[in-house]
């Protein structure tokens, strides 16, 4: 594991504001999966996803007849070796929340990313990242992420 | 003596050490009473106690010290002689030097010198012997926290009760307060340190006093505590302790003029600190010192005062934009905390002295703005910082304006004629006669300088108010400002109305409309003895402002902005009762709306007419009996078009002037109060209505419900506000034209006469026609019974009886809410004179239940025990048989509840044959009657007649809105429900648990369902345990029928009650797989959305239940709720993922 943070000081942007949706049609929309995930906790920082900037409202893409939702996120730093631990959760959290008949694709946005190749390829691929979440230290770190009260 | 000895075990208890804190009180308390009834004296106390008050052990000694002072503490009402007051102030006074053991000592001066005159006090030399040996002994920032509080409150004490005895202490006094006071950081004690501060200010108010050596130390002390901002928040009345502390802080602040010097520089210097808490608060300070200060010492601070306020609120606008800025012509703005503190400051600031409005208006950059703007004319070119600044300059100038009459002057003559030659309006010259001439034509399309104007006039109007009670009108005539509106208010006035009547107005200017209507609103409601109008400026001002109203309806903005002027205007004259003003608004603008209304062409958006007549209406009582009548008059008109014939446009209008009637103009008056002669005379009119057109327009039933149902509810809310002897009176009207029109004959007290009526409305429209009308007679008289109270008399009770009996078996349900009613409201027995013309319960009763189980005239079903319904007359007609007892039943079903409601013991036989009728099926019902009913009963007809049976206890059950309810004068005992509830639910369960047949077992849950869902919740938690399992098969039943989710809806309410109360949990606890399974079926219930989001959310609380009980549940619940992920509303779905969560982390 490294010591000391990856990126120690991050720019913190505001929250945005959230409205209760009212409006029809109630098909699945890339607003409703951002919904589920804009409050992540980063790994690093008692931050939200959303308040590094690491989502946006544009980064989710989705098509309900093929059954597919893409996202795209951008991590704070090149190097951030935190990448595939944000990947993962957003894919246990994708889980939690959608039928499982809907394929997840998770990416890192081009260019934002030192080794986005092999980044995406790792956040893809089933076997490793069921081996991803039968080890402990990380099985533990994601599940802070995603149920953190901190924020 | 025997309190002594039981004194000393007690003394010895508390002075043990390991006595605990709640044994101490009490020995405290068994102390204080063995004194308070005498069974020990004070000076045997001290006695006994002599051991520990003088030991040496520190420890021992310091708790002796402070049972005695505790003790006293609780002496507080008990009368003590002056020689034990003075030994024991003496004791403690001197014990304050003993610092091992001062707290008792504290607290023991503390209790003496808190003691009221009649029960022995602590004299004035005393006090002052206290002060000094305080101030000489006592280190109080050496002491613990509550030491400390003690030790301030005690200085407190000694400053609010003693300043006499202390005053020559002069500098030894405020030497020590200061030395006590400093560094505090305590919340608690900073309160009271506050307070001393401000007692000490007021012991020495002398400027040249003592006080003026130490005000700046002690100010020192004071100034760094502001602004109060806690580093370190705890809990959440941190923002109540913050109040309190700043208001604490802010009274020591302004306690003395001696601070001003350290003051006012210190709060201006956080003004321009970037913190805008502190800049809020120290607007806030300034605003109140300056008014403590007095202006002489604030005069200095003129010029920084103003580049403060200036900067806070016209360099740097931090205003936005509010909801009803639309409203506004977009310039509706919301202050922020700092503007409003700044505007408070210039207020107060500009009260005390005219120079703070000759920096104002000497200010270049309020000048350079407001001639830039006047410069530039286009609203569109104009962004929000401007607006925002233009607001701001606003705001300042009609402050400086309405603070008194001479800054008031300087502003006029500084921008008044500069606004008015930007606007191009000349002043009016004397000379000239004749008003609205074409040549003083629409004025100059000038934001900037119309926004400002409209602004001055406001503050003119306040500042006309504010002297209006005291001052003599030539006074006004003598000012310039007064002198420049008179001159200039006419051409204004003029401008306004020439602009708003011209056909320039679309919506690009509805800012200009805005201010426009503004104006002249603010122009003609000006006092009385300051009208800078004349009467007929004022009476144009109306008429344009109605024309706006009548006219232009399509153009939302102005219309609503000149009904809102109009109604200003209308509140106005009625706080200032002026009779010249009054009679020219009603002539003009009652008049005209009056004429809108029954005038022909109200057809086109009549509901925003109606709602311009009722808000005028509203603003005086006066205008509003004259709308009225106005509404009267339209509504008969309307009304007999209607009626008479069938003209639809006619019939939607008359529906809506009904109801604004029953919902907007009834309420009003019921508000107002006396006001019975409307309603009397509305309902005497629809009579005289009904009575003057003799023929009605024979139509299909269903078009003219609307109708018909506006009518009664009117009439029904019109009877219910008059008091008994007006409704005797409608009632003696609508009877007598009830006789006349052979209504009773018609309907017939025979069934044969009325089923041939009854065919021959299928057969033949002549007949038709009358039928029609009998209709309408029988449901506004049944409006009428209705709405009547308990001890109104009703003429003729017997045939109206029968005629409601006759109408209920035709299927008339408001014949059954009138009936029910009656029975409801009729005495039980008759006594004194009134009885030849009323009519007991008991005879009502009996001539119900004669007639719904009454034996057959003609024979055909004789020889039973005399309770079948009659079905003689109707036996002909299958259809007519069926829908008859279906009709018995609903009827039946309002009886019952309305003897529930009174508690008669007869609903019990209604209840019965209801179950009996439910049942019909499942031949459990075996006696006589029943087995009649299913006889002359088609086979297909039998469920429904059960159906109908069970939905009647929803009838039961239920609050109407129809009838028996508040408004109607209903008599309703306490705890109806309830009753109802606990004596029928064992019945329905034991019926359950009985029958055989599937079909009766629904129809029994469906009753269980109504009767459930519509009882209160406690009722309900207390028989909880048995009434799940119902509950739950109640549930899986009806969930098999489409049509019946709202009752669904309903009982899965109750479930989610149970489950989210505390006292339900053991039960449901018992039966948590069954709820679960239930309700997981539930969530896939594809007819309605809320039953699938209720299910799923009581699935959310069931998984607060205990982990043991549900934890095998867990992959069940979660395998359904991925199902409901998938749902197609999106708010199912989010449900879904929190229960998903909640049951997630169960482990």
């Amino acid at each position: 594991m490294t010591l000391g943070l990856i990126n120690a000081n991050p720019v913190v942007h505001a929250k945005k504001e959230r409205h209760a949706r009212t409006d029809d049609p109630h098909a699945v929309d890339p607003l409703d999966i951002y919904e589920h995930v804009r409050d992540i906790r980063d790994p690093e920082h008692p931050y939200s996803l959303e308040q590094l900037s690491v989502l946006s409202e544009d980064s989710v893409t989705v098509d309900e007849k093929l059954g597919r939702i893409l996202i795209t996120f951008t991590p704070t730093i090149q190097h951030c070796s935190m990448a595939t631990v944000i990947g993962l959760c957003l894919r246990e959290k994708l889980k939690d929340c959608f039928p499982p008949h809907f394929k997840v694709d998770i990416k890192v946005a081009p260019g934002s990313h030192a080794d986005e190749e092999s980044v995406n390829k790792q956040l893809n691929d089933k076997e490793r990242v069921a081996a991803a979440l039968e080890n402990p230290n990380l099985r533990q770190l994601v599940e802070e992420c995603l149920y953190s009260s901190e924020l | 003596m025997g309190g002594s000895t039981e004194c000393v075990k007690h003394i010895e208890l508390y002075v043990n050490s390991s006595a605990t804190s709640l044994q101490q009180e009490a020995s405290v308390n068994a102390i204080a009473t063995l004194l308070k009834n005498d069974t020990l004296n004070i000076e045997t106390l001290v006695r006994e106690m002599e051991m520990y008050l003088t030991t040496t052990d520190h420890i021992i000694r310091s708790r002796g010290i402070l049972l005695l002072a505790e003790v006293l503490a609780k002496l507080t009402s008990k009368p003590l002689t002056d020689t034990s007051i003075h030994s024991l102030i003496g004791f403690f006074s001197e014990r304050l030097a003993d610092w091992k053991a001062s707290r008792g000592a504290i607290v023991g001066c503390l209790a003496l010198l808190g003691r009221k005159k009649e029960v022995g006090m602590v004299t004035d030399s005393e006090a002052k012997a206290v002060a000094l040996s305080y101030l000489q002994n006592l280190q109080v920032q050496a002491l613990g926290q509550h030491d400390r509080k003690l030790s301030f409150r005690l200085m407190e004490c000694i400053l609010d009760h003693y300043a006499c005895a202390i005053r020559d202490l002069g500098d030894v006094l405020l030497y020590g307060i200061c030395e006590a006071i400093d560094e505090e950081k305590d919340p608690d004690c900073l309160v009271l340190v506050f307070h001393i501060i401000e007692s000490l200010a007021k012991l020495y108010p002398d400027p040249s006093g003592p006080l003026s050596k130490f005000a700046q130390d002690l100010f020192e002390i004071l100034g760094s505590y502001f602004p109060i901002h806690f580093t370190h928040r705890k809990g959440e009345d941190d923002d109540n302790k913050r109040e309190e502390l700043s208001r604490a802080l802010l009274l020591a602040f302004a306690s003395t003029p001696l601070f001003e010097p350290f003051s006012m520089p210190l709060l201006l210097e956080k003004l321009s600190s970037s913190l805008p808490s502190a800049k809020v608060e120290s607007f806030r300070y300034i605003s109140y010192c300056t008014t403590q200060y007095g202006s002489d010492r604030m005069v200095k601070y003129a010029q920084a005062l103003w580049s403060s306020v200036k900067e806070a609120t016209f360099i740097s606008p931090q205003s936005t934009v509010s909801a009803e800025s639309e409203l506004t012509g977009g310039m509706g703005f919301l202050d922020n905390d700092m503007m409003t503190q700044a505007f408070v400051l210039l207020q107060e600031v500009m009260q005390q002295d005219i120079i703070f409005t000759n920096l104002v208006l000497s200010d270049k950059d309020i000048n350079i703005f407001v001639n830039s703007l006047i410069e530039s004319t286009d609203f569109g070119d104009i962004s929000l910082l401007l607006r925002q600044k233009l607001h701001a300059a606003g705001h300042i100038l009609s402050v400086c304006a309405k603070s008194s009459a001479a800054s008031c002057n300087k502003v006029f003559e500084s921008y008044f004629p500069l606004l008015m030659n930007a606007l191009g309006i000349s002043p009016a010259k004397p000379s000239q006669k004749s008003y609205l001439d074409d040549d003083c034509s629409v004025f100059k399309l000038n934001f900037g300088a119309l926004y400002l104007c409209i602004d001055f006039l406001g503050a003119c109007r306040c500042l006309t108010a504010f002297f209006d009670n005291f001052t003599l009108v030539s006074d006004f005539a003598n000012q310039t400002w007064c002198a420049m509106l008179h001159r200039f208010s006419g051409p204004l006035m003029k401008g306004f109305i020439s602009f708003l009547g011209s056909n320039i107005v679309d919506s690009g200017h509805n800012a200009f409309v805005y201010l426009c209507v503004k104006g002249l609103q603010t122009l003609s409601t000006f006092p009385e003895s300051f009208v800078p109008v004349s009467k007929h400026l004022y009476d144009c001002s109306l008429l344009m402002l109605v024309s706006i109203v009548t006219s232009e309806i399509n153009k939302t903005f102005s219309w609503t902005s000149a009904l809102k002027a109009l109604v200003e205007i209308g509140l106005f004259i009625d706080n200032c009762p002026d009779s010249g003003r009054a009679s020219s608004y009603k002539s003009t603008v009652v008049e005209k709306i009056v004429f809108l209304i029954s005038s022909g062409d109200i057809t086109s958006s009549s509901s925003l007419k109606l709602q311009a007549a009722y808000d005028i209406g509203a603003t005086r009582k006066e205008f509003m009996v004259r709308i009225v009548q106005g509404l009267d008059e339209a509504i008969a008109v309307h009304f007999s078009a209607a009626y008479e014939l069938g003209n639809l446009e006619s019939d939607k209008l008359a529906t809506e002037l009904l109801d604004t009637y029953s919902n907007k103009v009834l309420p009003w008056f019921l508000e107002t109060g006396d006001s019975e002669e409307i309603p009397i005379k509305f309902a005497l009119g629809i009579w005289a209505n009904i009575e003057n057109s003799r023929c009605i327009n024979p139509r299909p039933p269903d078009n003219a419900s609307n109708l018909l149902g506006a009518t009664m509810t009117a009439m029904k809310k019109a009877v219910g506000s008059c008091t008994v002897e007006g409704q005797e009176m409608i009632i003696n009207k609508s009877y007598e034209l009830l006789l006349e029109s052979n209504c009773f004959e018609s309907m017939g007290f025979q069934s044969d006469n009325c089923s041939s009526k009854l065919k021959g409305l299928q057969q033949n429209h002549n007949f038709g026609s009358s039928t029609y009308r009998y209709e309408w007679l029988i449901s506004l008289f049944a409006s009428v019974v209705i709405a009547l109270r308990p001890q109104a008399c009703i003429p003729n009770g017997k045939m109206m009886v029968q005629l409601f009996i006759s109408a209920i078996l035709n299927g008339h349900v408001s014949s059954a809410h009138a009936l029910s009613a009656l029975v409801n409201k009729l005495p039980s027995k008759i006594t004194g004179i009134n009885s030849f013309r009323s009519i007991s319960l008991e005879e009502v009763l009996d001539m119900i239940f004669g007639s719904f189980f009454r034996t057959s005239s003609n024979g055909s079903m004789s020889g039973n025990d005399g309770h079948e319904i009659d079905l003689s007359g109707l036996k002909l007609d299958t259809l007519r048989i069926q829908s008859a007892k279906s009709n018995v039943v609903i009827g039946l079903a309002w009886i019952g509840k309305a003897l529930l409601m009174r508690g008669h013991v007869k609903v019990k036989d209604i209840t019965m044959t209801l179950l009996g009728l439910l049942m019909l099926d499942g031949n459990i019902g075996d006696s006589n009657q029943l087995q009649e009913w299913t006889e002359v009963c088609d086979e297909e007809y039998v469920p429904q007649l059960m159906k109908c049976a069970a939905d009647s206890f929803h009838i039961i059950m239920s609050d109407s809105e129809e009838c028996l309810n508040r408004r109607y004068h209903a008599v309703i005992r306490p705890l109806y429900k309830q009753r109802f509830f606990s004596s029928v639910i064992p019945i329905l369960s034991s019926l359950v648990v009985k029958s055989e047949s599937s079909s009766v077992r629904s129809m029994l849950y469906r009753a269980f369902a109504h009767v459930v869902s519509d009882a209160p919740l406690t009722a309900i938690l207390s028989e909880a345990k048995k009434l799940i399992p119902i509950l739950l098969d109640c549930l899986a039943i009806l969930s098999m029928d489409v049509l019946d989710k709202d009752i669904i809806y309903n009982v899965l309410l109750v479930v989610s009650g149970l489950l989210t109360d505390r006292n339900g949990e053991e039960a449901v606890i018992g039966n948590a797989p069954r709820i679960i399974n239930q309700l997981i079926d539930l969530t896939a219930y594809s007819q309605s959305m809320a039953i699938r989001e209720t299910a799923i959310q009581c699935l959310v609380a069931m998984s607060e239940l205990p982990h043991t009980r549900i934890y095998p549940l867990k992959t069940q619940v979660l395998q359904s709720i991925s199902k409901a992920l998938d749902d197609p509303k999106r708010i199912i779905r989010q449900e879904a993922v929190r229960c998903r969560s909640a049951w997630y982390v169960i482990s």
